[in-house]
């Protein structure tokens, strides 16, 4: 059983037990542009909510990705580095950033579902 | 990632035209303007491998006008460094607006129309977010001796690529007569265009200047060409950069002066001994010594885009230059800059470190154009 959650700048965190999967919805990938490189965090590395936890550029600029979620990183997803373009044309599946081991599943409960995120887009 | 609001913005005539073709819209020099339709990386490589259409209208179209030639030339010889005298009816030349102290306030290029009754006529491209402040500095300097009008409405557009000519040829004759820096008046489909062979984006091209009530029309129809789409600012600025063209107020200032940026080519050979335009002195004396500083093109290893502020620094970190303008170069594969470094590094082959979030990104100096320039000299 997995859920998918959103926060207000876009980030998506999909969970399936203890770990979640974080990339960028689709509308942002939409509004970015082209992204030709992804600063994905180490792995191992603690991060709170909120925290700058990654950096999508895009042709015409830089953006910062906050962690959805306080936790560690389990993984990132190393096919980024040389197919950036993921984020664009697989935004929630093949172009996700990184998977992060959740420190406290009741902080999902701040996040947006997908009806409350799509309101917020709108 | 905040929607751009774009009710206090400038229109160009072809404002209801971008919408209508899936633009969106930024701000820019105080225009709405398109930086992407379908995506950046899409358009510039339509560009490089077949024609785009540009929207460049909020540039600043001037016309300055004097009893002959040679005394409008002469006005404007005294505060801009080309030789604007020598050129011939129906050249355009890329030339710079000095200040007294040799800086940079705008770049822009002077055409000396061809036709009958033309005589005495300059025709000037400002930059957009220079255009009032170049046209103040004009009026002041130049008094009466000279007339400048501004055509802030009119509009301007740049059909570019390799397909540009095919494209033109089939509204008038002019791809087989103009070469590179010449522009002519022709009709299309009944509307007055003032053609140039020029662009920003290294490619063949032509930029065409047209009344408001003529623009849409005419940018539809070189649209409706299959071989052309248009395209936005995005795609223009990764063009210029892998181009090796400098955009004003990132790659020079009214601080900068042009030896430096690498734009003495914007000097006329006589004049470089000959002086006579603002900051003279100041650019004669860095011409005979060199400059302590130059803008280089630099290209970086990876994919992380080196951008606009990014510092380089040597092996003990400490800064010895600054990033001017940087993007992902889509058709050269690679971060691409323009960077200012200290003079002994500025050789080509010479390995710099840019520092991005923390991080050393290596890179090399670069001939310029990255890109090869495709211009058609006929």
């Amino acid at each position: 059983m997995s859920d998918t959650r959103y926060t207000e700048d876009h980030e998506y965190i999909t969970v399936a037990g203890n770990e979640g999967t974080v990339g960028i919805s689709d509308y942002a990938q939409n509004q970015l542009g082209d992204v030709v490189f992804v600063d994905v965090p180490e792995v191992g590395a603690k991060f709170a909510k909120g925290d700058e936890v990654a950096v999508v550029e895009s042709v015409k600029a830089a953006s910062e990705i906050y962690a959805p979620v306080s936790g560690t990183i389990t993984a990132v997803n190393e096919k980024l580095a040389d197919e950036p373009g993921l984020v664009n044309s697989s935004p929630d599946a093949d172009g996700w950033f990184f998977k992060i081991e959740l420190d406290d599943a009741g902080e999902l409960e701040g996040l947006l579902d997908a009806d409350a995120y799509k309101a917020h887009i709108e | 990632m905040a929607a751009t609001q774009s009710q206090d913005l400038l229109k160009t005539p072809l404002f209801d035209t971008h919408e209508k073709w899936g633009g969106r819209m930024v701000g820019f020099a105080g225009f709405a303007m398109p930086v992407q339709y379908k995506g950046v990386i899409a358009e510039h490589e339509q560009t490089r491998n077949s024609a785009s259409l540009f929207d460049v209208s909020h540039m600043g179209q001037v016309v300055v006008t004097g009893p002959d030639h040679e005394t409008t030339a002469r006005a404007l010889e005294t505060l801009m460094p080309g030789d604007l005298v020598g050129l011939n009816p129906g050249e355009m030349r890329y030339t710079l607006l000095l200040n007294d102290e040799g800086g940079i306030e705008d770049d822009l290029i002077v055409t000396r129309p061809g036709e009958d009754d033309s005589d005495g006529i300059l025709m000037i491209v400002f930059n957009a977010g220079r255009k009032d402040h170049d046209v103040a500095i004009l009026k002041e300097k130049l008094g009466d001796s000279v007339k400048v009008e501004t055509f802030w409405e009119r509009g301007l557009m740049a059909l570019q690529g390799p397909k540009a000519a095919d494209v033109l040829a089939r509204y008038c004759d002019l791809p087989s007569k103009l070469s590179f820096m010449n522009a002519a008046a022709t009709t299309i489909e009944g509307m007055d265009v003032y053609v140039s062979r020029s662009g920003y984006t290294g490619e063949d091209g032509f930029e065409l200047s047209v009344s408001p009530d003529d623009a849409v029309k005419l940018a539809e129809l070189l649209v409706s060409n299959e071989e052309v789409e248009p395209a936005g600012l995005g795609a223009r600025d990764s063009l210029r950069l892998e181009a090796g063209l400098c955009l004003y107020g990132h790659d020079m200032d009214d601080k900068r002066d042009p030896i430096s940026a690498g734009l003495i080519f914007a000097i006329g050979k006589g004049r470089r001994v000959e002086g006579g335009f603002a900051g003279a002195p100041v650019v004669q004396k860095i011409i005979k010594d060199g400059a302590s500083e130059k803008r280089v093109g630099v290209k970086f290893e990876g994919r992380l885009p080196v951008r606009e502020g990014a510092k380089i620094v040597d092996g003990d970190g400490n800064e010895i230059g600054v990033v001017t303008s940087g993007t992902f170069g889509p058709t050269i594969g690679a971060p691409v800059a323009f960077a200012y470094v200290p003079a002994e590094l500025a050789k080509l082959g010479t390995e710099l470190t840019a520092m991005v979030r923390g991080k050393a990104v290596n890179g090399v100096v670069e001939k310029l154009p990255f890109t090869p320039a495709n211009y058609v000299r006929l």
